[in-house]
């Protein structure tokens, strides 16, 4: 055997130890602690330098929209105001049809003094009375004015006492509502946001069709918004393909056209709207100047759906021109010109070559101007007039004047989870990846 | 060593101005309605106790509901000393403890000497509130484009006898109450009706025969700006607003007062105001006597108290008797609803959802 | 080799004429006059902004002719919408769609025709075996290399079997290696489908490997259009020798014309004798031009130009050294000297004596420095 040979089987050797053991550095410390040693740095400098926007999206997204949907579903009102009884009430079996006993009503009325006295914020009779009204419409002042002369019952027996107060107390419905308002965690607000309710019984019913607000609402929210992003669509794609083709020159200029209403206050635009599309508005005028019509029947075009429509198409149109354009710049003239050399018709290379090309903006614009535009409320809050109603325009009620925010949080959750199945949808039809925002 | 020098030494001047500047000037922040309604109070209260007292009043503007407060007074973070609410939000915050109770006791007598709690009107002290105004829904038209002008409220409804849109406030109440009295149901049946849900259903099919024909309005400011752009022919407003389109601008606007609902102004103090004792000063001084009687020369909202009537004398800048303007003239009463607050803190969100549900259908 | 021919032949490609412009202040194009044979690959050779490629895109119906006329088999086509011209297009970034696989795009020149699907599938195979990438079909073209991506396009301007393609610098994208090999793959097809092929390119090597003809462009007009042969060994114009390949300049006056051989005296007066090319007569001043190959250090007795310059540099490259000179006051004279054996051995700074014949130096319009 020669020299070579030797070697060759040393080499070997030491390659079989390397493939199972652990390969060592230089300095015999093991190779991916080594590694890690030496990226570790490196990766806690990335970390940090993400931190400020992982703590803002923490603080501003992920909190308050857990804490939405939580409220949604918690609602602690009445085991706040009467701590004890919000526990012994458990005990009562609603099902014998009989009001609750007597230790019942007289921990009930204790609470309900002590919290009248206290008058803590959040704490008072008025809080666990919103809570009950939400269910059962009509009892609110039936807890506040008990509550005023409750201070005088001192001893037994309570619940002839409080019978005596109000004999709407003699209510086995009520007694059950109350029971099962005392439990923190709740479906009830997610069934009024779904048009249902808990019926006497405590079953779950479809609510009266004359209460029936949320689901019709949430439809035509859906149904305008698809109507808006098709309009938008229809209108930007040309605008879009000028501006990817047109001379740098003029495509900066139209392109300040297109962003203008970006810089403008969206109050403004929705108030020039208003000035002209009203019934003595610029259009109208025009229209009877013109002798197109007649001045008794100029057209109702704004405080309708016409005029959400309109606006919003205006507001929303950017954001989708702005994706087609990203994408259509990207695409080169020559696609087309290859597709007409080799015998395409204009209208089949651009059928064939170019529309396929610009799906992902196509995407990427519906997705953003559908979404926005389900989740609108301003535009048609001033110029929807009573049909140009958003699913939006009712939480922010919820949220701003009838202060029922468990029922704005449901309502918020259930748009926030069609927004999310809209974008799963989308996820596997064009891939998210595909997706060009600009 | 300097640095912390000079922080201490600018902390101890900052102590001292703010202390100083505490004790010379006081600080109030009035929240109101805004318009021509703000600009009342400012002429009748702010000016006279700014001038008595030097306190720095700051006037904002709101638009109703007990939102904010509630939000403030849940955060911890009152800024709004003083504020004018509607009755039933009045008593919905009380109920919630947003509020701080008033001692009625503190309030000024009238001017004839009657102590204050027999001076107010009835029903217009509560625990925590104190009225200053009574103000009024009803419905106006424009007389130089109709001569022969609606005189009832079924008039209102009446769209064969008095074509055009109509302008109704976005919302079921006052809109019920109107509905009802255009049916027919005498004024003090309104509510008993309407706790029934026949009394709803009625008011409901009311509503739906001039649905088609109106102009739904937010703000009070709307109605006589769409009065006066031909928007509406006839439309639902708040009273004081139509009277100052007419006295303070011209307009031909004329009110009809039948089937007017009237309700109440009211100052609350929110809960842990954090100049809780100048706003009770200030409450007491615009509820005197005087100053609501000063206030009606602005605006044609009646004066809470009964020793102001005989003061209210004209309009401040026409020659233009305020008595008759009043919601509270008996010539204004004679078919009149008293909003009902308990009623509606009940049944509003109930109301309100089938209200949204019949909008939308 | 193709000799020039006259316009008077039959012609496959014809410009007549045409002038182009895009703002109505420049012409682009300069009356351009070519005539292009049946068969035949000729190139339009020019540096950027010469208007090579507005030809080639008026050619494909892209541009509009401002004048003149372009015919196509006798036939004038600028009336010809471009999908109505029948001709096969290579683009400078091959303009492969992308949302196609190599297959689909193979097949849309033929589905537009309305080809059947079996014809479709029989010409694509055949297509895709012709440019040896049979197993790419499936693949869309951002999963191909540069190279290959390169032959699909090529194999798309050919698969509906149009006469003409029209190639608008192919390789520009490609590194130098593949670039040469795909010259060759070209010039292959070529010969083999006899389709005429007018390529457009700035590069001279590839010109001068692949066609029959080179139209120079410079400035809107063609310099020179000839094999490339005598475009290297008969440049017209100064312009053309300093293009193509490597170029010795010396300025000078015409002393005196002999039997087509000018006798020139150079700006530090030494005495040289070039062809007559581009000169009018004497007095005249003109730019000799001479390949760095054809001078000879220390000539042999008899060689008509002889002189005596300062070598300033070596450059060792191998197979020649590269020697760069002082000769007559210009200091970038560059003598090419092959490496054999025997060579002398030459060091910077050396005074030495060089010369070439009177022929391999032509006298050229004058450029200066």
């Amino acid at each position: 055997m020669s020299d070579t040979a030797i070697n060759t089987m040393g080499n070997k050797a030491q390659n079989l130890a390397a493939d199972n053991a652990p390969l060592i550095a230089a300095d015999g410390t093991p190779l991916k602690q080594k590694l890690a040693k030496t990226t570790r740095t490196m990766k806690t400098r990335a970390f940090l330098l993400t931190m400020p926007l992982v703590l803002f999206i923490i603080i501003s997204f992920v909190i308050p929209i857990g804490q939405m949907l939580h409220r949604g579903f918690y609602n602690p009102a009445v085991s706040n105001v009467m701590p004890n009884f919000s526990v012994a009430i458990k005990d009562w079996d609603e099902t014998t049809g009989e009001l609750p006993p007597e230790e019942i009503f007289e921990i009930f009325v204790k609470d309900m003094t002590l919290a009248r006295k206290n008058r803590e914020v959040g704490k008072t009779i008025g809080n666990m009375a919103t809570r009950i009204n939400y269910e059962m419409p009509g009892s609110r002042s039936l807890f506040t004015k008990s509550a005023r002369k409750a201070g005088k019952i001192t001893q037994g027996p309570y619940k002839e006492a409080l019978l005596a107060i109000d004999k709407k107390w003699d209510n086995h419905a009520l007694w059950r509502t109350i029971k099962r308002a005392s439990n923190d965690y709740t479906l009830s607000f997610f069934l009024a946001a779904l048009d249902m309710k808990y019926n006497e019984n405590g079953e779950i019913t479809r609510a009266d069709p004359l209460y029936q607000i949320y689901i019709p609402i949430l439809m035509k929210t859906l149904f305008l918004s698809a109507l808006i992003t098709a309009i938008c669509f229809v209108i930007a794609y040309p605008v879009a393909y000028l501006l990817s083709t047109l001379p740098l020159r003029t495509s900066n200029l139209l392109m300040i056209l297109v962003l203008l209403p970006f810089w403008t206050s969206l109050l403004v635009r929705t108030s020039a709207w208003i000035a002209m599309l009203q019934q003595q508005g610029i259009i109208n005028n025009i229209f009877v100047f013109l002798g197109l019509l007649e001045d008794e029947s100029r057209i109702q075009m704004i405080y309708n759906q016409t005029g959400t429509i309109i606006s919003m198409v205006h507001i929303l149109l950017p954001f989708m021109i702005l994706p087609l354009y990203s994408v259509m710049k990207t695409i080169p003239p020559s696609y087309m010109r290859a597709a007409k050399s080799m015998g395409a018709t204009n209208s089949y290379a651009f059928r064939r070559v170019y529309f396929p090309q610009t799906i992902p903006g196509i995407a990427a614009g519906t997705l953003l101007v559908f979404i926005l535009a389900i989740g609108y409320y301003i535009t048609p809050a001033l110029v929807g007039g009573s049909d140009g109603l958003f699913i939006s325009n009712l939480i922010a009620d919820h949220i701003k004047k009838t202060l029922n925010w468990s029922l704005g949080s449901a309502l918020a959750a259930i748009l926030l989870v069609i927004v999310m199945i809209f974008y799963w949808m989308y996820n596997k039809l064009v891939g998210v990846d595909k997706l060009k925002f600009g | 060593m300097k640095l912390t020098k000079l922080l201490a030494g600018t902390a101890i001047s900052l102590a001292i101005a703010s202390g100083s500047t505490a004790a010379i000037a006081k600080d109030l922040t009035v929240v109101s309605w805004g318009g021509a309604y703000t600009k009342s109070q400012v002429e009748a209260y702010h000016k006279p106790y700014i001038a008595k007292t030097g306190t720095n009043i700051k006037s904002e503007d709101y638009n109703g509901g007990i939102a904010e407060i509630k939000a403030q007074v849940e955060a911890g973070n009152v800024t709004w000393d003083i504020v004018d609410v509607e009755l039933s939000d009045a008593i919905r915050a009380c109920d919630e403890g947003l509020l701080e109770t008033i001692d009625h006791s503190t309030l000024p007598a009238g001017a004839d000497g009657k102590p204050a709690t027999e001076d107010f009107l009835p029903g217009t002290l509560y625990d925590c509130a104190v009225a200053n105004i009574v103000w009024s829904t009803i419905f106006a038209y424009d007389k130089s484009k109709m001569a022969d002008g609606p005189k009832t409220m079924a008039d209102f409804f009446d769209t064969a006898k008095f074509p055009g849109k109509r302008g109704l406030r976005k919302g079921a109440k006052v809109n019920l109450e109107f509905a009802l009295m255009a049916d027919g149901v005498a004024a003090k049946d309104v509510y008993s009706v309407l706790e029934t849900p026949e009394g709803v259903d009625r008011a409901f099919a009311k509503l739906d025969t001039i649905k088609g024909d109106v102009v739904w309005w937010e703000a009070g400011a709307q109605p006589p700006q769409m009065l006066a752009d031909g928007e509406v022919a006839l439309t639902t407003a708040y009273n004081g607003r139509i009277f100052n389109a007419v006295a303070g601008e011209g307009k031909p606007f004329e009110i009809v007062w039948d089937g007017q609902v009237w309700d109440l102004d009211l100052w609350v103090i929110p809960k842990g105001a954090k100049n809780k004792e100048t706003a009770l000063d200030f409450l007491a001084f615009s509820t005197s006597t005087e100053q609501l009687a000063a206030q009606a020369s602005y605006i044609s909202y009646g004066p809470a108290r009964a020793s102001s009537s005989p003061l209210v004398g004209k309009f401040h800048n026409a020659d233009i008797d305020m008595g008759p303007q009043m919601p509270t003239n008996p010539a204004n009463l004679t078919n009149a609803v008293q909003n009902n607050f308990e009623f509606w803190a009940d049944n509003a969100d109930q109301l309100n959802e089938r209200f949204n549900a019949w909008l939308a259908k | 080799m193709a000799e020039i021919k006259s316009a008077t032949e039959a012609s496959y490609v014809r410009f007549e004429n045409v002038q182009k412009s895009y703002d109505g202040e420049v012409l682009v194009v300069k009356d351009l006059n070519l005539d292009i044979q049946k068969g035949e690959f000729v190139t339009m050779l020019g540096p950027s902004g010469s208007g090579k490629t507005t030809c080639l895109m008026m050619l494909a119906g892209f541009e509009p002719a401002t004048h003149g006329e372009i015919f196509l088999d006798d036939r004038p086509i600028n009336m010809v919408p471009p999908h109505k011209r029948g001709i096969g297009m290579v683009f400078q970034n091959y303009a492969l769609f992308p949302h196609m696989t190599v297959a689909e795009n193979l097949a849309f020149p033929l589905q537009v025709r309305g080809m059947s699907r079996s014809d479709q599938e029989d010409r694509v195979r055949r297509v895709l075996e012709m440019v040896e990438l049979p197993q790419m079909a499936d693949r869309r073209p951002a999963q191909l290399s540069g190279g290959q991506q390169q032959r699909v396009a090529v194999a798309r301007a050919l698969v509906f079997e149009p006469d003409l393609v029209l190639m608008d610098e192919p390789l520009g994208a490609l590194d130098k290696q593949l670039r040469e090999q795909m010259q060759y793959e070209i010039k292959h097809i070529h010969e083999n489908l006899g389709v005429t092929v007018v390529y457009v390119t700035h590069d001279q090597t590839e010109a001068l490997t692949m066609s029959d003809r080179v139209a120079v462009f410079e400035d809107g007009v063609i310099q020179q259009l000839s094999s490339p042969e005598s475009l290297y060994e008969d440049p017209q114009n100064s312009f053309v020798a300093q293009f193509i390949g490597e170029n010795n300049k010396l300025n000078g006056v015409v002393e005196k014309i002999a039997k087509g051989i000018c006798q020139v005296r150079t700006d530090d007066g030494t005495l040289l004798y070039a062809e007559k090319v581009n000169v009018d007569g004497v007095g005249d001043k003109t730019t000799i031009s001479l390949r760095p190959e054809r001078i000879e250090i220390d000539p042999p007795k008899g060689t008509k130009n002889v002189i005596t310059g300062r070598i300033e540099e070596l450059i060792y490259l191998g197979d020649h050294i590269r020697v760069r000179m002082n000769v007559a006051g210009n200091k970038e004279f560059i003598v090419k000297v092959r490496n054999r054996a025997d060579r002398r051995p030459l060091k910077e700074g050396q005074d030495t004596k060089i010369g070439w014949l009177a022929v391999d130096c032509k006298a050229l319009d004058y450029v200066g420095q």
